[in-house]
């Protein structure tokens, strides 16, 4: 390929009117990034998710780096594809690496953080504070408030709304209860009481001095109730007069009798996931088995959709075969419609009491076979499906690989007289494999990741019946597995353990592109096209 | 099995004759796999009793089916009036007055209310017909759009949002770095072709977990990009093609001489008047394709959308009908074959129009997602 030097700046015309806008339009649209992503910043750097805040301000730099130095003009062009890849491609690979070092997951939700911030905002009624007696005011049918008598103090009234707090000047401290009161109505006690569990969640006053109801007489006001002291890395409780420090290995704030707070934080773990994923019997006894039918499903998948393909391919080469063309269109037609589809079409013909396939057999006197029930033919059935959904491909890339295979060398291997196996196997097949080895390396990692057809056929079931808490089917692969994992069921998130078993997958997955490159010379096709 | 030279061909047609007609059958046996499941789905899509158990290839014709009486007893009220569409013992047809209390009389199967004979106030006798049930071969369809705790309109919007946009904004940012790898040397141009490649292997289904983390950080301070968002998907989506997607189209690129574009530069256009005005027209057709094809894969992506989309009103399509599978299958079989077909008839015709382009795409490796 002519390699020409084209390396420069671009030319600096004048400032006409065109470049001005041009400019204009470029910093215009930087200041709008730059003021986006300094919020976004500032905003992950207070809840302390320091990755995300530290990505996204290193990708901006980078981005304004590349537009404003003309220098580095090529780049220009690729900027926003280099941001949005580093932002939704390069960091969720290095998050998934830093999630499978920590705890993330149920009850470890949130950074430390936005623990103590969420904390902060707890409050709770302390004893020896301000206690007032209450009743319930309600608007129609609407807002609660509160007519709050001061017994220590004169039994001076003050009325809190949801928002707001005043002391009531136009009543006499110990006269009757007015019955309407700023349009809000007094309940009678049997209302009150039925309506006192709603009331009771409710915060009234104003935002500085909270009040609340704390028992059927008494409401008071409501105090902060976790302090953080940074000095200590510990929260204080005032309710229970208990210091919880920040246990790391847990992702806890415990206390010296090793009680918790309700919400744990998120808190690294080093390899405890990876170590968990290989030691534990009850995780690792399913994994084994997950592991081996990933490959052999990869590999029968890619098998049987090439050999089928393969063989339509050679039929549709026979130019005696009337409707060629109608032929083949007909036959890619499963190829052209969404797997999701395929495979919900395919479950509903399995389906085992009233599906055409288990109908079928049943009316040739046949016990259908138990497609969901048992694994060997629940396997059989992904099998089958992933066929159906597979060999258009093969077959249209085998014709694409046959049509290319020159004619005379047919001729020269019939002058020699080789019979048509002969021709298949020391010709035809040798010089397709050239053409379609890569992409049987392709398809095999398609299928080792084919999350849709085994989520969709039965979410990986049936269940191993062995694998106790660890939500594991017999057809699981490993990336529905770890979906499972992850976003799975009744067991709650388990995020760090997910991630782990993502990278695993990643690594093999890697391990066999690479070999893909490895084995057909793919660097040097890439070094000599660029 | 392939082309045999001519002499032969001539010398053994009686054997070959037969081999033809074994090759015949084998194909005719592989379209009907191929087309039954099709064909299945499309007679379900019009099966007017919806559900699986009473399926078969040819539908069934509508059946009307008339309600009698169980008793004598007074019309109250008519809480479905004739031509509603009513589902089996969900909604409420008659309000009448058996033995002096109130009951409710429901729909014993799916289908249309017909016919009403009795007027409010009424009086009817036991066994007295009271109305009919009918239905319609396109009563799957009537249902799957106006089934209010399925919004299935607005699924089908969402998806066309998304995956337009996805496509228009894939083609347009990556012809933009294809260009610059195109035309442009500069330093590390090759190690970030590679890199953009390398990067590729890891699928970003495989990072979901961190993508749904991610969105749910940002989709505190930026609703509009967080989970349940059109716009965070985009995004995922978008970022995640980029890099198959900008080697394909650096190939398109390369294709067009640059003697095109060095006299553009001479004469003194800048790169992006020559970009804009002389290379984008050129390539635009190539552009279209990968457009479409962008267009489809995000149309039937699913994972990531049923992992980021979790609140009902935000689903795609494909995740509604997943919906669908995973709920009550074998009872809503008829409107989940109406659903599929619609979902399904976007990628089906632009598959089949577009069949030599794709094989060209296929040996240049790329797989269908």
């Amino acid at each position: 390929m002519a390699t020409l030097a084209l390396n420069e700046k671009p030319k600096r015309s004048a400032f006409d009117a065109r470049t001005l806008l041009r400019l204009g339009v470029t910093y215009i649209a930087l200041a709008i990034l730059d003021a986006m992503a300094l919020f976004l910043v500032y905003a992950f750097a207070s809840d302390g998710v320091w990755e995300l805040a530290i990505t996204v301000g290193v990708i901006t730099l980078i981005v304004n780096v590349i537009n404003l130095r003309g220098d580095l003009y090529p780049l220009r062009w690729i900027s926003p594809a280099l941001a949005l890849m580093g932002l939704m491609v390069v960091f969720p690979i290095i998050y998934t690496v830093y999630v499978s070092l920590t705890n993330y997951g149920d009850g470890n939700l949130l950074t430390k953080q936005q623990v103590i911030n969420r904390l902060a905002q707890e409050i709770y009624l302390p004893e020896g504070g301000k206690v007032y007696l209450w009743s319930l005011y309600q608007e129609g049918e609407g807002n609660f408030a509160l007519w709050l008598t001061d017994e220590n103090d004169g039994d001076n009234y003050y009325f809190a709304t949801l928002g707001n707090f005043e002391a009531v000047d136009s009543i006499d401290p110990g006269a009757d209860l007015p019955e309407v009161y700023q349009g809000y109505r007094q309940l009678s006690r049997g209302e009150a009481l039925r309506a006192s569990g709603e009331a009771q969640a409710l915060v009234f006053g104003a935002a500085e001095a909270p009040i609340g109801i704390a028992s059927r007489k008494q409401a008071g006001e409501f105090a902060q109730r976790y302090v953080f002291q940074p000095e200590n890395d510990a929260v204080f409780d005032h309710e229970l007069q208990s210091l919880f420090h920040a246990n790391y290995e847990t992702g806890q704030f415990e206390n010296d009798e090793g009680n918790t707070l309700l919400t744990g934080f998120i808190s690294g773990i080093g390899l405890e996931n990876y170590i968990r994923f290989i030691n534990s019997p009850a995780l690792s006894g399913p994994l084994v088995r997950i592991f081996a039918w990933t490959i052999g499903f990869s590999l029968a998948s890619v098998a049987s959709t090439f050999c089928v393909g393969l063989l339509f391919a050679l039929l549709l080469q026979n130019k005696r075969i009337p409707y060629r063309k109608a032929f083949r269109t007909l036959l890619i037609v499963p190829y052209a419609i969404p797997g999701l589809i395929s495979v919900a079409i395919w479950k509903g013909m399995l389906n085992p009491n009233l599906g055409i396939i288990p109908n079928a057999f049943v009316s040739l006197g046949l016990e259908p076979p138990p497609f969901f029930i048992d694994p060997g033919w629940a396997k059989f059935g992904i099998l089958m499906i992933n066929l159906w959904l597979g060999y258009p491909y093969f077959m249209l890339v085998c014709s694409g690989a046959l049509a290319s295979i020159p004619s005379d060398m047919y001729e020269a291997a019939e002058v020699d007289g080789a019979n048509w196996w002969d021709k298949f196997r020391s010709l035809t097949l040798p010089m397709l494999l050239v053409a379609v080895g890569p992409l049987l390396i392709a398809s095999f990692t398609y299928n080792f990741n084919n999350f849709v057809l085994i989520e969709t056929y039965d979410e990986g079931g049936p269940p191993m019946a062995d694998a106790g808490v660890v939500p594991a089917g017999h057809t699981d692969i490993l990336i529905s597995f770890a979906f499972r994992l992850a976003f799975g069921g009744g067991r709650g998130a388990d995020f760090g353990l997910a991630s782990a078993i993502t990278i695993i997958i990643f690594a093999l997955v890697a391990g066999v592109t690479l070999l893909q490159f490895r084995v057909t010379k793919g660097w040097e096709e890439t070094s000599e096209n660029v | 099995m392939y082309s045999q030279g001519k002499s032969k061909r001539d010398s053994r047609s009686n054997s070959i004759d037969l081999v033809l007609i074994i090759q015949i059958l084998i194909l005719l046996v592989a379209v009907v796999f191929a087309l039954f499941p099709v064909v299945w789905i499309m007679s379900a899509a019009l099966n007017p009793s919806q559900s699986m158990s009473s399926q078969s290839v040819i539908p069934p014709l509508p059946e009307t089916r008339t309600v009698t009486a169980d008793g004598a007893g007074t019309l109250l009220n008519i809480a479905s009036p004739d031509g509603t569409r009513v589902e089996r013992s969900a909604g409420m047809i008659l309000l009448v007055e058996i033995d002096g209390e109130e009951k409710e009389l429901r729909a014993p199967k799916n289908g249309y209310v017909q016919n009403i004979r009795i007027n409010v106030g009424e009086t009817f006798a036991e066994g007295d017909a009271l109305y009919d049930i009918g239905s319609s071969y396109l009563i799957n369809f009537d249902t799957l759009f106006n089934t209010e705790r399925k919004p299935f309109v607005r699924w089908l919007v969402n998806s066309f949002v998304i995956a337009s946009i996805t496509s228009v904004l894939t083609v347009m940012i990556t012809a933009l770095s294809a260009y610059s790898f195109s035309r442009f040397r500069f330093a590390g141009r090759r190690s970030l072709m590679v890199f953009i490649l390398l990067v590729q292997v890891f699928p970003n289904l495989l990072a979901m977990v961190a993508i749904f983390l991610m969105l749910q950080q940002i989709g505190l301070h930026l609703p509009f990009f967080g989970l349940n968002t059109s716009g965070g998907l985009i995004l995922v989506y978008v970022g995640g093609a980029m890099g198959i997607n900008i080697w394909l189209m650096k190939g398109f690129f390369d294709s067009v001489p640059r003697d095109i574009d060095e006299s553009a530069l001479v004469d003194g256009c800048g790169h992006w008047q020559t970009y804009w005005r002389l290379i984008f027209p050129l390539v635009r057709p190539v552009l279209v394709v990968v457009g479409i094809l962008s267009f489809v894969g995000t149309f039937n992506e699913f994972v990531l959308a049923r992992v980021l989309l979790r609140d009902k009103d935000s689903w795609t399509l494909m995740v509604g009908l997943w919906g669908y599978i995973s709920d009550n299958f074998a009872r809503d079989w008829g409107i989940f074959a109406a659903g599929a077909i619609i979902g399904a008839l976007p990628t089906l015709v632009i598959y089949l129009a577009l069949q030599d382009q794709i094989v060209g795409g296929l040996t240049q490796g790329s797989v269908k997602g």
